[in-house]
Order: C-alpha cells, then structure tokens, then sequence
C-alpha cells in the first residue's frame, strides 16, 4: 500500500483538462472524453475544480447527489451501477443549488488540496481534471497537490476566434513554467451547420485552434463543430455518444479521445 | 468574505475578524501579535483613497457573469463604444480579468503600453472621450501568463482602482472574470465607500450556463450590489443563407427570460449571434460602427439606452 500517493495510487494516468479563456467547452470535451472513453472499456474518474462554476453534475445528470465517507475518505458519485465513470465536484456538496462559493484564493486551494487527497477514487484508467478559467489559485493548487502523482499531461481547449487564442497562449506558458507537457490542443465551436440549408458558417471564426498549435509547436487533437444537439445533450444531462453515434461531432470527439489515448501510451 | 492570508494557518479566523489573534488556530502564527493589536481590522486605507478619486467618476457599472465565455468583453467593450459615440460622454473602460484581460485586443489596442505621470498611470485612449486600463498593457509580450494567486491580483486592482489617473468621467465600466471570487470581492470591496450604480448580468440561454449565472446574482445580493439587468447574449442564430433561425446554445429551461422572473429583475434585451460580432471583436474595430444592419446592433443600442436610463434615473442622493 503505497501511502505517498495515498487514493490516487491506483489511477493510472492522470490529465487535465485547461484552458486561459471561460465557456470554451472544458467541461463539455471533459464529460464527452470521460464518456468516450469509457465507450472505450475504461474507468474514467472526473474531478472538477471549477468551485464557482461547477458544471458536470448537471451535464451528467447526477445534480442532487450527496457524497458520502468511507473509511479511506470521500466517495465519489457514480454515473452507473456498473460503477465506470466516478465523479467529484463541489456541486455536491451545496445545500441550494443556486449557493454562491464566494471564496477567495486560500480557501479554495485548501478544498482542491481535500479533493485530491481525500476522495477515495479506487481503481481508475484516466482522471480528467476540469478546470476553471484562467491561470491562478485553482491552478497552482491542482498542479502542486498532485506533485506526488505524476500527470500526463494536459488538454487545452479553445474556440477559433483571436480574442479566445489568445487567452489559451498564456495558458501554454502556464503549462511550460509548470512543468505540464502539453498533450495537445481542441478547437471547439468550429462552425456550425445550419440544420435547414446544411450551410456551414463559422460563428467564432475557423482554424484558430490549429493555427495555434502550429505557433507553439504544440500537437493539435482535433475540431470539434458547434452543434446544438450536443448542447441540448449536455443540458439535459443526457448521453451524446449514446444518443447520436451517427453525427459528425461524435466522430470528431472519439478520435481526440484515441488520440489523447495513444499520446499518453506512447510516453509509457 | 474572511480575510485569510496564504499560508495562514489551516482555521485562521482572518485578519479582520473579532477572532484575529485571539483563537487557537492563532497560536504560534508568526502575525498572532499584530492580528491581536487590532491594526488588521481597521478598514484598508485604499478604501479612502479610492473615493477621493472616484469622487470625479459619475456612474460605475460592473459587468458580471458567474459564467465565462458568454460575452463579458464584448459587452463591456461595446457598452463603452456605445456610451461615448456621444462626444461630450466620457467613459472610462476598465479590465480587471488579471488572467485573461481580452479587453486591449477587443478593442484594437494590442502592444499599447502605459505610461506613467505626475498624477498616476495614464489609461490608453481610444478616442478623446473612451480611456482604457487593462493588465494586458503591462505585459511584455502576448504570451505572457499572469499566475497569481488572489492576494497578487487583489494588489493590482487596488492599483487600477487608486493609481490610473481617468480624470473626470461619466461612465466608469469595470469588466470582470468569470466566477464570484478574489476580484469580484476586492472590487466590490475598494468601492464600498463610493456609489456603484449596479451590475449587468451577462449570460447565454441554455441552463449549464444560467446555472452560474444564478450564483452571481446570490453574489450580487450578499454583498448588496443592485443589479440593473441582464443581458442574454448568443441568443440564437440567423442563417445568412437561408435567413432560418436556430438556437445553438437551446434555451431549454426558459433562458434569462424565466431566470429574471424567478429572481424579479429587469431584463434588458437579447443579443442574437452574429459572426460579425467576433469578427469586430478579433480586428479591434466597434462592431456598433460596423455593421450597422445586424439585428444585434438594435439590441446593443436598446439596451445601451435602457442602461443610461436606469443611471439617470438613481442618481445618488449627496
């Protein structure tokens, strides 16, 4: 029993999912990932360190949950019975859904700390870690409390447009003072086709994501189209893959998710 | 609201609470001393300073959203545009996003520096009547990450607030990042001795975002900063082919619309989606001068007038 890693011993690759700007899709690609990769045959953990934003409960469907104590610490909630896809956000741990976390810095790294050493996650292929935006507490509290673990790497996400690149580049520089390898870089919201004349306008611009990558030498995993029955998947916490196999942006999300599968095999 | 110090110990009751240097978690802190003197509680200088200066600020407007990605900058950037294409309004724009200020490449003034004078740090113009202060001016280059912790950015909004030298203003709009946390806090609290007119509520229409957003509106009320509405931005999209509309970010529990019932507060309009509007935003050109032909433009505009109003209208009482 190796107490240095503590109850992340028995998770074998950890990744984080970044990105500098907010409402890129982190948590959207951070669900989709997780369930595609349990599509997979993996068992996918997700913890979300958005403390004033949490998102994944919802777009899992599992909102009013209560997390309960074992004796090796918190358990997280799970998805299914078969106990494949486990997940840990403060979301739980509110009383009233609409409860504000004003919480400066400290506070916060001392929960993400409680998080990372606390939950008691068992056996696990891949933890995806969501995070909010930016560069800061959050930040330096996930990338210091899992010092003892190592991390595979990170993903950033991002939208086409400058305004949203721009915001991811400061957080590559974040990655390299941290010493995060970069596994690679998602464009999302990559044009939308519309469902009445199949014409494909790009809202935010197109190619962002990739001109990005090039830029800082960075590798880049793939596009991933706005596409409101993702969105509407998400809202009613609803199973995308499941529900819509056929549609391109489900293509586009099971190839990043081999990709990111075969980066992380590949450095061993 | 505590006023925890990093490295503090793990119960610190915070610096300006009745407990600082009294409880056990006090017990051998290197500032136990000064935290029992009373001198932590004392209400932060900067406070004063800031509402000499702001003394000379007519309005002050807060652009909120507990939700990131949903048109904060955009706003905010358009709000100014908008407010001093009147000449004789001055309005003042300023970018508190330590991590991820947008503002200087919104509104086209990527690579400006800030330069220092005898009465502080002069804010970039964008026009005669529109100034601009950003982080993203005191960097060296684009890439350039800002890894703070909040105390850090606390320090440079305590600056922008007390330091720039805006002159007198009309309008004062602060654009903030996603979230209720160390910036919201310290803005709040720097101005808690000078009027704030309210906050606007920017969101888009699907529930995973108004369910920050709900949380940003408690935040507004717990530390009793009006709100004077909300905007709902991405609200639906206009095939420029075909001309059908579609919702791409779908509306499915009744969008701002239910949310500003439930909470009963104004909502201001809804700005559709419009690709011209990113375009603007990455080329740093006003998106209101642009494209005047947009559904979105009409939006901006009427909401634009009913937040001038609102401001006309609780003009504090001194």
């Amino acid at each position: 029993f190796s107490t240095e890693k503590g109850n992340l011993a028995q998770v074998r690759h950890v990744v984080l999912v970044l990105s500098g700007k907010g409402g890129v899709g982190k948590s959207t690609l951070t669900t989709e990932l997780a369930l595609a990769l349990r599509q997979a045959g993996k068992k996918v953990g997700i913890l979300d360190v958005d403390l004033c934003g949490p998102s994944i409960p919802r777009m899992l469907s599992v909102g009013r949950q209560e997390v309960h104590q074992c004796d090796a610490g918190w358990v997280p909630v799970y998805t299914d019975a078969h106990k494949s896809l486990a997940l840990m956000s403060i979301g739980f741990l509110l009383e009233n859904p609409d409860d504000a976390v004003i919480w400066r810095g400290p506070k916060k790294t001392a929960l993400i700390g409680q998080f990372v050493s606390d939950v008691a996650w068992g056996e696990l292929d891949y933890l995806l870690v969501d995070t909010p935006p930016g560069t800061s507490d959050e930040h330096l509290a996930v990338v210091e409390s899992l010092r003892k673990h190592r991390v595979d790497g990170a993903i950033l996400v991002t939208t086409p447009q400058a305004v949203s690149t721009g915001d991811v580049r400061r957080e590559i520089a974040f990655c390299k003072k941290t010493g995060l390898r970069v596994l690679g870089i998602v464009e999302n919201m990559s044009g939308f086709v519309c469902p009445h004349c199949s014409e494909c306008t790009n809202i935010f611009s197109k190619g962002g994501g990739e001109e990005l990558a090039k830029l800082t030498d960075s590798p880049f995993l793939g596009c991933v189209p706005l596409d409101p029955q993702l969105s509407s998947s998400l809202e009613e916490g609803r199973d995308f893959l499941q529900a819509f196999p056929d549609s391109a942006t489900f293509g586009a999300i099971n190839q990043i998710a081999h990709a990111v599968m075969t980066s992380i095999a590949e450095r061993g | 609201m505590e006023d925890v110090p990093s490295g503090a110990p793990q119960h610190c009751p915070g610096t300006s609470s009745d407990q600082a240097g009294k409880s056990s978690a006090c017990q051998g802190c290197p500032n136990q001393a000064i935290c029992a003197s009373g001198m932590t509680k004392a209400p932060d200088p900067a406070v004063e300073e800031i509402r000499q200066k702001m003394s000379t600020v007519k309005h002050k407007i807060l652009v909120l959203s507990g939700k990131g990605g949903v048109g904060k900058s955009t706003f905010s950037a358009h709000l100014a545009h908008g407010l001093a294409s009147d000449g004789s309004t001055e309005v003042a724009l300023l970018d508190v996003d330590i991590c991820g200020p947008s503002i200087p490449k919104i509104m086209g003034l990527e690579g400006e520096q800030v330069h220092q004078s005898g009465s502080g740090w002069s804010p970039v113009y964008v026009e005669d009547n529109l100034a601009v202060m950003s982080i993203g001016f005191l960097l060296s280059s684009p890439d350039d990450a800002v890894i703070w912790r909040g105390p850090k950015k606390n320090g440079m909004i305590k600056q922008f607030l007390r330091d720039v030298d805006w002159g007198d203003i009309d309008y004062l709009i602060v654009d903030t990042p996603p979230g209720t946390s160390d910036e919201h806090l310290s803005v709040v609290q720097y101005l808690s001795s000078t009027h704030i007119d309210g906050a606007i509520i920017i969101t888009t229409p699907q529930e995973v975002s108004l369910q920050d957003v709900r949380k940003e509106i408690s935040f507004c009320r717990k530390v009793k900063l009006p709100v004077i509405g909300v905007v709902e931005n991405m609200s639906g999209f206009v095939c420029p082919k075909c001309k059908n509309k579609s919702q791409i970010f779908p509306p499915t529990t009744g969008g701002a619309e239910k949310m500003c019932q439930d909470f009963n507060i104004p909502l201001l309009g809804k700005v559709p989606l419009d690709p011209r509007i990113g375009k603007s935003c990455d080329e740093g050109k006003s998106f209101l001068t642009e494209v005047l032909d947009s559904p979105a433009t009409a939006a901006y505009k009427s909401i634009i007038q009913r937040i001038q109003e609102y401001c006309s209208s609780h003009q504090p009482q001194d």
